[in-house]
């Protein structure tokens, strides 16, 4: 292995300009004669725009325009549309209310966006905004989830406030196993509505070329081809050719810079129609409103045991908020990203769920860093944890005991997916050993000494990444495919610019890509530059979430590269005056085999673009692209253990060890990979102890800033002790898996499971604040 | 922000003097409570009067039994002073417990005692240790300082100008932050004056105040069980999203437990 290649943990090369300042984020861009945006936001749950009296604001000096969603409506623009249509239980489709990009009759939620103030300076569009004399009609607003199918409805032609009633599974052979099983768990769980808070918020610059017809917007997203094809073809801002869309630095995501939202559309239409470039970059309170929100479910499962412990059904009824709209992939989340994976590491013959998916006059609910997998692991890990606890079992043997054997792979679950590989034993028992779990019991009673209690819990999860074979994710519902492309683009001194269209905004890919394509030539990782983010430079490109980008556009690039290795063969065969079977490739040398003849990859590069002594029937350059379409998901799986502390009097639990031992397949940068799982259980230690999205009854938000939205900070999470097994994925040429999410997904529940274990379980929700677990103690 | 007149007396009298002349005059310490309110929008005042430049305002000194401390002295002064800490720790340590680094860099004993938000630190050391507000015009006793939530006997225009911090035998102070915000959910400040205890109760009122009933049974009788026994007056303590009342009244007591413990180790 080589210092820089596969394996290596090569430092991220692109942390030095993040750390010294000098990214480029879309904030940090200016275009000559650029205007500033401020958005009118609702500040009611639910209410009609009877009149927006903009005549005030445009007095105001250096005002260009007050544009409503009737103008936007005048001008012909679509809805947002949701790209994923799920069936329901009838097989009709789902109930998707219609989503303006700017609210023109109804807001539905606190911040929805129906008019956008553009003026020469920010100030003058703040001021302006706050002259906007909008008259609304209040409506009742539904905010309670688990009330709002019986309540008034809030989307004409949406009986019940239901976009969907879904099922996956077989419910009458689920219903009858756990009518014979021997024992059953019953369980309720609510899984908290986080609030992304990705460091760098939203921002947007639209900017109209007259001459050219051309558009560009320059926006925080993680898959710029995806908006494109969006705002242009459904929402039709701008025919496709004359639509650029450019994700500079994007300063983190976890999902909700996917989604195509109101501001971004808004600001390359308003551009267009004020004739100036127009800048909009949310503030924090901004962000707490109109991202994105994540989870937010109402749970009851059933599991049942056969005498042995062995899991004959899991029967699962969950309630999803959606919010008030189906965001992009809103609807996908609780049902294909959720039901799909509650087979767990289990061999569990029968499972059925059922989803509904309730619309609220709440903020939109979409994907947030895990998606649906945290939620899925949520429900089997703390009903497993729970079962093993009534059965006086010991919740890793039990888990052990139910667990799919190495020799069952591949894998059919009863709930659609087929596990490729996996040795869940190997990550369970190495994690026992890193916790010492034998040691536990005195750790347990040295804290008692001190008068705190402890409590240990287990999360054995599983999650299904790289999204997506096309044609499987398409027929569930995907408007899209989920292919991804690369580009390898060899120059003739040698070395390359490598076009993925997989976005980066905190994963690293400019290393761990450099890494891959390095490795692959043997050339220098110095000589690999990694595009991202651009439509006008990538051709095309489905972007990252769900842990896709190395399993998916890696494995382009390798495909880009395989081909052009073939090529270098042709044209050193022709150069050396061999046979091409007899050419191979090695270390950065085209060699003849059984001779001292070679050709490095530079002068084979170098001879492709001067072609002086060529083969006549093969085009100049060296140059290469691939479309990689994955054949089944990638299935990471790992164990995740939690111990806490509590603290009797305060109720204040404190995450004292936590050990993560996770199978990506093959790890390309091992210190990459240890800080994508350090954040994600960070996140996840924040979903578990300290984060929760809190609407009032009238629908406003009271969790809006960070006075009391409490992200996680570094002297809330203990020094993880993470590792590695592997088995390599069987279908990718790179036998990686993905690691972007593992980190939150099993962590919510390990330590939930540790705080139960502590403290008993009394309906204890997370997150477990101090006062919940006092009261948990304390009846 | 709005748009407002900036000044930067170098007097107490200049800026009363300002504040009266001005149509809706601030003043602005550390900026740590008003900067963030004006960045919302929340308030327009016509004129913002800064006091980092009035010398009186500065400086701490330590002497007959006080430690007297200018009103514009940042949390982060009083954390490190070498005088605070040899003659009055519990101050230095409670200093050091506020927001973080970057508040405390910014942030003024003035600042915090003029707000009295009802979860600030400070007002736990000024109710506890019985101090003395002197203000522009006048001296005003601890126990008749905090009125009510943000209100104080302050009247419009006065500046506070020192506060006067009597030292006890001993003393110790127990926070238990606020998760999110790192302000105090509830705070107590236990202090020893020859056998007579008080007790500063911040974070779970209105406003700061003396825990009467745990100050007999404390000086009775100073132990933690007794701390953590003792009656306090939880019928107007205050519920929220982080603490119903009755939490707070636990909190109350367990961190009163815990000052006593503290306090008896010194
Ligand atoms: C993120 C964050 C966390 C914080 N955490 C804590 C915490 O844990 N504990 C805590 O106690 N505090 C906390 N604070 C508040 C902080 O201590 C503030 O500094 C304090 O509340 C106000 O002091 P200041 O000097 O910044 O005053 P300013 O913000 O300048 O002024 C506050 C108010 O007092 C008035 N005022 C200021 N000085 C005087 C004076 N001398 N005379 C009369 N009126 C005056 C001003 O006009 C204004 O109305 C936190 C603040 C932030 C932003």
């Amino acid at each position: 292995m080589s210092d820089t290649g596969i394996g290596a943990s090569v430092r991220r090369r692109e942390d030095v300009r993040f750390i010294t300042g000098s990214g480029r984020y879309t904030d940090d861009i200016n275009q000559p004669g650029q205007t500033y945006a401020v958005f009118l936001r609702s500040p009611h749950a639910r209410a009609k725009i009877s009149a927006v009296d903009s005549s005030a604001a445009l007095a105001v000096n250096g005002v260009h325009a007050v544009l409503t969603g009737q103008d936007m409506a005048a001008d012909g623009l679509g809805d947002l549309p949701c790209g994923w249509l799920v069936k329901q239980k009838d097989g009709s489709d789902m109930v998707s209310a219609p989503h303006p990009p700017l609210a023109h009759t109804v807001a539905n939620y606190v911040g929805e966006p129906y008019g956008i103030v553009i003026a020469e300076t920010l100030a003058a569009a703040r001021e302006a905004a706050e002259l906007v004399m909008t008259e609304f009609d209040e409506l009742e607003p539904i905010v309670d989830l688990t009330g709002a199918r019986g309540a008034d409805q809030i989307h004409e032609g949406v009986s019940g406030n239901l976009a969907y009633d879904w099922e996956l599974g077989e419910k009458a052979a689920t219903e009858a196993a756990l009518a014979g099983a021997a024992h059953v768990t019953r369980i309720d769980l609510t899984n908290n509505r986080l609030i992304p808070n990705a460091m760098e918020p939203r921002a947007a610059l639209g900017v109209y070329e007259s001459a050219t017809g051309e558009h560009t917007l320059y926006t925080t997203s993680q898959n710029p081809h995806l908006e494109r094809l969006i705002l242009s073809a459904f929402v039709q801002v701008a025919p496709e050719h004359k639509l650029r869309v450019v994700a500079p630095d994007v300063g983190g995501g976890f999902g909700s810079k996917i989604f195509v939202y109101a501001e971004e559309t808004a600001v390359i239409w308003a551009a267009r129609k004020v004739g100036r470039p127009v800048k909009w970059t949310a503030d924090r309170s901004e962000s707490f409103l109109a991202d994105a929100h994540g989870r937010d479910h109402v749970t009851h499962a059933e599991l049942g045991l056969d005498a042995d412990g062995r899991f004959v059904a899991l029967k699962v009824q969950t309630t999803a908020n959606l919010g008030a709209y189906l965001s992009t992939f809103g609807s996908s989340v609780p049902t294909y990203l959720y039901g799909t994976l509650l087979a767990g590491q289990y061999a569990t013959p029968n499972i059925y769920v059922e989803v509904a998916g309730v619309y609220t006059n709440t903020a939109p609910v979409d994907a947030y860093r895990g998606a649906g997998r945290p939620e899925a692991t949520y429900v089997v890990e703390r009903i497993v944890e729970t079962a093993a606890r009534e059965l006086g079992r010991d919740p890793a043997e039990l888990r052990r005991l139910n667990m799919i054997r190495p020799d069952q792979f591949p894998y059919e679950t009863p709930v659609a997916l087929v596990y490729d590989t996996g040795d869940y034993e190997a990550s369970l028992d190495r994690a026992l050993e890193h916790v010492d779990y034998a040691g536990f019991p005195a750790r347990r009673a040295a804290s008692e000494a001190a008068g705190r209690k402890r409590g240990i819990g287990f999360a054995c999860y599983i999650e299904a990444c790289g999204l997506a074979p096309s044609q499987l994710a398409i027929q569930l519902g995907a408007g899209v495919g989920l292919y991804e492309s690369g580009e390898i683009r060899v120059n003739p001194t040698g070395n390359v610019t490598v076009f993925t269209g997989s976005h980066s905004h905190g994963q690293g890919h400019e290393t761990t890509f450099a890494q891959v394509v390095s490795d692959k030539f043997g050339i220098p990782f110095e000589d690999v530059e990694i595009v991202h983010g651009d439509t006008g430079r990538v051709e095309f490109g489905l972007g990252t979430y769900g842990s896709r980008s190395l399993a998916v556009g890696g494995s382009a690039l390798v495909s880009a590269a395989d081909k052009l290795i073939a090529k270098g063969r042709k044209i050193a065969a022709h150069m050396l005056e061999a046979d091409v079977d007899a050419v191979e490739f090695s270390d950065g040398q085209f060699l003849v085999r059984d001779s001292n003849q070679a050709l490095s990859f530079g002068e084979v590069a170098f001879a492709a673009y001067v072609p002086t002594n060529y083969p006549t029937d093969l085009e100049p350059g060296f140059s290469e692209k691939a479309f990689y379409d994955p054949e089944n998901f990638t299935y990471p799986a790992g164990t995740h253990i939690a111990e806490v502390e509590v603290d009797p009097a305060t109720g204040v639990v404190t995450l004292v060890n936590f050990v993560a031992v996770d199978d990506f397949g093959h790890v390309i940068n091992p210190m990459i990979v240890d800080g994508q799982v350090h954040g994600g259980v960070a996140q996840g230690a924040g979903q578990a102890l300290l984060e929760h999205g809190i609407y009032d009854d009238f629908g406003q938000l009271v969790t809006g800033s960070y006075m009391d939205y409490c992200m996680p900070r570094a002297d809330d999470v203990p020094d993880f002790l993470v590792d590695t097994t592997v088995t390599p994925c069987t279908h990718n040429p790179l036998g990686v898996k993905g690691c972007g999410e593992a980190g939150a997904i099993g962590s919510p529940a390990a330590i939930m499971n540790a705080v139960t274990d502590a403290v008993g379980d009394n309906g204890l929700s997370m997150p477990a604040t101090p006062e919940k677990v006092w009261r948990a103690l304390h009846g | 922000m709005y748009q407002f007149n900036y000044h930067r007396p170098a007097t107490l009298e200049e800026a009363t003097r300002l504040f009266s002349e001005a149509d809706d005059g601030f003043y602005l310490s550390g900026g740590q409570t008003l900067i963030p309110t004006l960045k919302q929008r929340l308030a327009s005042p016509s004129d913002l009067i800064d006091l980092s430049g009035i010398e009186g305002m500065k400086g701490i000194e330590a002497g007959n039994g006080v430690v007297s401390i200018g009103a514009f002295t940042r949390h982060a002064e009083v954390a490190a002073s070498g005088v605070i800490r040899e003659t009055l720790p519990v101050l230095s340590a409670l200093a050091g417990l506020i927001g973080d680094a970057q508040v405390r860099n910014m942030g003024t004993l003035g600042g915090s005692v003029a707000n009295s938000d009802p979860a600030a630190d400070y007002p736990a050391a000024v109710i506890g240790l019985g101090a003395t507000v002197h203000t522009s015009s006048r001296t005003i006793a601890a126990d008749d300082y905090f009125q009510d939530l943000f209100e104080t006997a302050l009247e419009p225009g006065e500046i506070l100008t020192r506060i006067d911090f009597p030292v006890p035998d001993r003393a110790a102070y127990r926070k238990f932050p606020n998760p999110a915000s790192r302000y105090a959910v509830a705070g107590v400040l236990v202090a020893d004056f020859g056998g007579s205890i008080r007790v500063g109760v911040t974070g779970a009122g209105p406003c700061a105040f003396r825990a009467t009933a745990m100050e007999e049974a404390l000086s009775a009788d100073l132990t933690p069980a007794v701390a953590r026994a003792a009656e306090v007056p939880a019928g107007n303590f205050n519920s929220d999203l982080h603490a119903s009342a009755e939490y707070r009244a636990n909190l109350v007591r367990v961190m009163a437990e815990r000052a006593v413990s503290d306090l008896l180790a010194e």
